[in-house]
């Protein structure tokens, strides 16, 4: 077994792009569910929004990139819209339920054999984030530490992601520490209370809401920008609950929770994939309990049960606070 | 004992004109399926006043509470509020124009502290909107007077001390004080207490009684629902009873008391008061238990 190997490819993984992408998908759920209590089933929804919002503008319009940014924002806010307008007056599991059906309704309708003209069906579009790549301002070459390498270009986008993840993460920060948002936590907490008080609880629900989309929209931007290219499938619903396992292994309602959860996860399922493969390879587990094939899956059965182990010893996520969540069970 | 004299120009009879109404209710109804909770053909209530509300449990005074503070719709009727008219205000809006209540369950935020509650309670704040609350220069100077007026009524209801903690760790009549003290801070003009005393000891009820009173002397109008006869009659300048929906009886806290139609309510519809000695008996060693395991729990949590 190559631990270098192994340990380099986990830490590629933990700073790499996919791990930027999720950070913000997560820093807006996080914003939902963690801060306001909202809890959302579909934020690959937004994501999806803002992969397709990109791609479609360049590839089917043949407008700039740089159009595309404004065009994905507005679809978010009016998904986020259309979704809080008829549910957040309601109770909160109606939200859980419009979000989650949306967000396959979106993924449905992008996949869909009317819409290839538009979307590209389920084949999806691809090769359309070339002026992202054009004005990437390092040199070419290889970067890095050891096995630890990334390409000029794959550098540019984490850059530019991890960039994005600092300013956002600034952002919610500052916010959090405002009555902003001091209102969105006492709506988590009581809307009844926060209304007896004289605050417009459906409002700042709806300015979560939109907010948090937007964060998962730009999210999409980035993931189709590192991939050159958006599928429908890419965009299910296991994503959104990748970002809830996320949140959940950092520290809900922390502002770096999401941020350290997804370096986190990324890292490890990197790294039980890089593991299991070296370990199935060298013979160290025999091909009668698991084969190559198998380690795709077996790494998330892992990941599961790293996450059980989370929540039995450590439920308030690694940078969460105990006191807080002794209070929840009351 | 109320020291106001404006009760001694008023008939003691349902819906009688007040001399200075804050608040005029008229034709206000509510139906939940066949039954008709609140019926309230007209009533009024003083302003600087305390005034209670009481009746045998569902009369609908709490429905009547909601209804008034934006958390219910009715199905018919008005009510003014300082000569502005509130049919079908929402509840925010109510409380911002002055009209504050608290809940029968006490609705601490637990995972805010103590001065964060408080905080919360303060209208007109500037950091509340999203674009400005990005800039902390414009909201600093009035999120530190907000904090100031917080910790004045934070060491008035003593909770000063436990400004940093959570809310979910203040005992149940540590919330309730809490609970009125953030009421404060919106300021209002009126305030309606919904079972201010419900499950707190007897020591802490003579200091919540004392902070009710209070409020009449800065000028607040009060008014609440109440179960304690005992409390009624120490804190209240006049008295509203309610029973099926609809007012029985208006009065002082005395003529109350020896009113036939509220005794008959209460006997009628269900009795809370011991009837025998041994009852009696019952009651009160019930309540001796309770109120050990309280400071006992309070000792803990000193510790």
């Amino acid at each position: 077994m190559n631990w270098e190997f192994i340990l380099g490819r986990s830490l590629s993984s933990a700073i790499g792009s996919d791990a930027a992408v999720f950070a913000l998908a997560a820093i807006g759920l996080n914003l939902h569910f963690g801060y306001t209590g909202l809890l959302n089933f579909g934020q690959v929804a937004f994501m999806a929004l803002g992969a397709y919002g990109l791609s479609v503008t360049v590839a089917t319009l043949g407008l700039s990139l740089w159009w595309g940014i404004p065009i994905g924002l507005a679809l978010s806010v009016t998904l986020a819209l259309l979704l809080g307008l008829p549910t957040l007056r309601l109770r909160a599991d109606y939200l859980a339920i419009v979000t989650i059906a949306a967000s396959e309704i979106v993924r449905f309708v992008a996949r869909s054999v009317s819409m290839r003209g538009v979307t590209g069906g389920s084949f999806g579009l691809s090769g359309f984030a070339d002026e992202f790549y054009a004005v990437n301002p390092i040199p070419g070459g290889s970067y890095g530490f050891g096995v630890v390498q990334f390409s000029a270009r794959a550098l540019w986008v984490i850059a530019v992601a991890w960039g994005l993840v600092a300013i956002i993460s600034l952002m919610v920060y500052v916010l959090m520490h405002s009555p902003w948002g001091r209102v969105l936590r006492s709506i988590r907490e009581d809307e009844d209370a926060a209304r007896s008080l004289g605050k417009n609880v459906y409002s700042y629900k709806m300015q979560s809401l939109v907010l948090g989309g937007l964060f998962g929209t730009i999210g999409g931007f980035m993931y189709a920008i590192s991939q050159q290219s958006v599928q429908p499938d890419t965009y299910s619903t296991p994503v959104t609950f990748y970002c809830y396992a996320i949140i959940i292994l950092g520290g809900t309602a922390r502002v770096l929770g999401p941020v350290l959860g997804s370096m986190i996860f990324w890292g490890l399922l990197s790294f039980t994939d890089t593991a299991l493969r070296q370990a199935v390879g060298a013979g160290y587990i025999p091909t009668a309990i698991m084969d190559g094939t198998q380690v795709g899956q077996s790494r998330f059965v892992l990941l599961g049960l790293g996450l059980m182990l989370l929540m039995i010893f450590r439920p308030q996520g690694i940078l969460g606070d105990r006191r807080e969540i002794a209070l929840d069970a009351h | 004992m109320p020291t106001d004299t404006w009760v001694d120009g008023v008939t003691p009879e349902p819906g009688v004109a007040k001399p200075d109404p804050i608040l005029v209710v008229d034709g206000v109804t509510r139906r939940f399926g066949g039954l008709k909770a609140v019926d309230v053909e007209h009533v009024e209530f003083q302003r600087g006043a305390i005034t209670a509300l009481i009746g045998p449990n569902g009369a609908g005074k709490t429905t009547f509470f909601n209804l008034l503070t934006g958390f219910d719709r009715p199905d018919a009727g008005t009510w003014t509020f300082d000569g502005r008219r509130m049919a079908g205000m929402a509840a925010h809006k109510v409380a911002r124009i002055g009209m504050v209540r608290t809940f029968q369950l006490t609705k601490a935020l637990s995972r805010l502290t103590v001065m964060e509650n408080m905080k919360l309670g303060a209208t007109k704040q500037k950091g509340e909107s999203f674009a400005r609350a990005l800039l902390p220069p414009l909201w600093r100077k009035q999120e530190r007077d907000i904090e100031e007026r917080a910790l004045d009524l934070l060491a008035r209801f003593k909770l000063d001390n436990k400004r940093d903690d959570f809310a979910g760790t203040l005992s149940g009549g540590q919330r309730k004080l809490l609970e009125m003290a953030r009421a404060l801070m919106v300021q209002p003009d009126i305030v309606m207490l919904d079972e201010p005393m419900a499950g707190v000891n007897p020591a802490l009820t003579q200091s919540l009684l004392g902070h009710v009173k209070d409020l009449r002397t800065q000028g607040m109008s009060v008014l609440f629902v109440e179960h304690d006869m005992d409390v009624v009659r120490d804190i209240s300048d006049w008295v509203v009873v309610m029973a099926e929906g609809k007012i029985i009886s208006e009065g002082t806290p005395d003529h109350i008391g020896q009113d036939r139609k509220v005794i008959d309510a209460y006997l009628g519809a269900s009795h809370d008061a011991p009837t025998t000695a041994e009852e009696e008996r019952q009651q009160l060693a019930a309540a001796e238990a309770a109120l050990d395991a309280e400071s006992d729990e309070r000792e803990q949590l000193q510790q």
